[in-house]
């Protein structure tokens, strides 16, 4: 069941050029596919599109050749950049978690989650670690597919290293379908099956 | 005496000086007793003139606190103990207040450090008097934003383009020391190695910057020196040539961890999670994931000694 973007246009406003312009991308189940493009090429927007975010102006998304569901818990979920402002501020962690069902053990025990964590605010924990959180949030969600938009340029190497681990086991484990955006090629490289260059 | 005056010279030469700073947050616990937090211990650094200071290190080590402390931009239930001098005077709230966007300037960590209602160019441009537009436009161009980036409200920029922005704002200013925190994240590798080349050459017209960034490995190619902070404690002080020699080159157990972590270098993870600010531990802060730890690691926390030429915070490093 593979998840498509089929000719997508998308604009923030009715002026400016297209930011993303017939643009198709198809990922299978159980492939990594990274995106390598610069800055300001619409990488961000292609994430929110396929994760429900935004409409497309122009084109649709389909998974299993089917459209996206409009309640429920959506099966593409998002992973963002900034995982303190992913956070409601104002929630304790564990209530964060609980939102989506129950906090399986396993989990957290793999991504290195401590339990007094769970009883802190957000903002008395550090970027690393509340971005732990947003993967076993997404996670937890029991998606078909996950977006990854650039989840670790703010975390340190090691961090860096046991948070994909964790990705890329429960991947493999799930069948799911990962798309990733980075800007670091070592990275792409190691973490994808497909690499794709937009232009 | 003699002595004093030697030292004295010394600090003429060397732009800031950090001694022993620690940092500890005032807050409420349970049944509003008062507690405090340490975050910050026991730090030393110094930054030469003409000097790029790359500073990395484990997420919520207390990296964005340190250039907070320096600029005097902490939270006011923030203590701040140590000295920090600026030119071998020592600062003071009232002297950071002075220096801060004159002699000292920040490149935020976070893009949302931008005045939303206001045009990216004219905000770059600040209150100066003449506007240095064309300059301005200069700096835009060299980091590669396209000529009508300045007309554009912070929300149409990308996440990349926004650390550019803020990037040229601090070159724009006159100051004598930066401080990028993080200013790298969400551009391309080649723009990403145009900004840092911009502070290269910043330092050797004789300013200082002081570089915070988890890009080890682009970081090492511009640096003069790499401080290396885990748990609020500087575990290590090395020239960037020992980056290049790679692992040997290095000192702490914690420096060698990070380099193995890079995709390039294995993306080896290290176990485990770094202790929480203000958990009492006696020993060495790193020693719960070091593979070299002893006895004497858990019982007493290791004193910085130098060898080879650089700063360690360990009793095993050789």
């Amino acid at each position: 069941m593979p998840l498509e973007a089929k000719n997508l246009y998308f604009k923030f406003q009715k002026q400016e050029s297209w930011i993303l312009e017939d643009c198709n991308i198809r990922i299978e189940q159980g492939e990594r596919v990274v995106i390598l493009a610069p800055s300001g090429y619409g990488k961000t927007t292609l994430a929110l599109l396929l994760a429900g975010y935004l409409k497309p102006d122009k084109g649709q998304i389909l998974l299993e050749e089917k459209q996206l569901p409009k309640e429920g818990i959506y099966p593409v979920q998002l992973i963002f950049q900034h995982p303190e402002k992913a956070i409601n501020p104002r929630w304790k962690l564990k209530k964060v978690l609980e939102e989506v069902g129950e906090i399986p053990e396993g989990l957290l025990t793999a991504l290195g989650i401590e339990k007094p964590w769970l009883d802190r605010f957000p903002g008395e924990l550090s970027g690393g670690e509340l971005q732990r959180f947003c993967v076993a949030r997404a996670l937890m969600a029991e998606p078909g597919y996950l977006i990854c938009d650039e989840i670790s340029t703010m975390l340190d190497t090691i961090t860096q290293a046991q948070i994909w681990q964790v990705i890329l086991e429960e991947a493999e484990k799930r069948k799911l379908g990962l798309l990733i955006i980075t800007h670091n090629r070592h990275l792409a490289e190691k973490v994808g099956s497909r690499i794709v260059e937009l232009e | 005496m003699w002595i004093d005056e030697n030292k004295m010279k010394c600090k003429q030469q060397k732009l800031l000086e950090i001694h022993n700073l620690s940092l500890s947050f005032q807050r409420y616990g349970t049944w509003l007793r008062q507690e405090s937090l340490e975050v910050i211990s026991n730090l030393d650094f110094t930054v030469d003139k003409g000097e790029v200071v790359a500073v990395v290190g484990a997420s919520g080590s207390g990296k964005s606190l340190l250039a907070a402390a320096i600029l005097g931009i902490l939270p006011p239930n923030a203590i701040v103990q140590g000295e920090i001098y600026y030119q071998g005077t020592r600062l003071t709230a009232r002297l950071q207040e002075q220096l801060r966007g004159r002699d000292f300037a920040l490149v935020p960590q976070s893009t949302t450090y931008l005045d939303p209602l206001m045009r990216v160019g004219q905000q770059a441009d600040g209150h100066r008097k003449p506007r240095p537009t064309e300059r301005r436009k200069k700096i835009f161009e060299k980091l590669s934003l396209p000529e009508k980036t300045g007309k554009l409200y912070p929300f149409q920029l990308s996440g990349g383009m926004t650390r550019r922005v803020l990037v040229a704002t601090a070159m724009l200013t006159e100051a004598q020391l930066i401080i990028a925190d993080e200013p790298t994240p969400g551009m391309g590798v080649e723009q990403a190695l145009e900004a840092l080349q911009m502070f290269r050459q910043m330092a050797n017209e004789g300013k200082s910057v002081i570089l915070i960034t988890h890009d080890i490995d682009l970081a090492v190619l511009f640096a003069d020196k790499v401080a290396v902070i885990y748990g609020g404690n500087t575990v290590e002080i090395a020239s960037s040539r020992d980056f290049e020699r790679g692992e040997e080159g290095l000192r702490h157990p914690y420096t060698k961890a990070l380099w193995r972590a890079l995709p390039q270098n294995g993306f080896e993870p290290v176990w485990g999670t770094q202790p929480y600010a203000g958990s009492c531990m006696k020993g060495c802060i790193f020693a719960p994931r070091c593979s070299m730890r002893t006895w004497e690691c858990e019982e007493k926390m290791p004193p910085i000694r130098e060898l080879r030429e650089g700063e360690v915070r360990c009793y095993h490093a050789t």
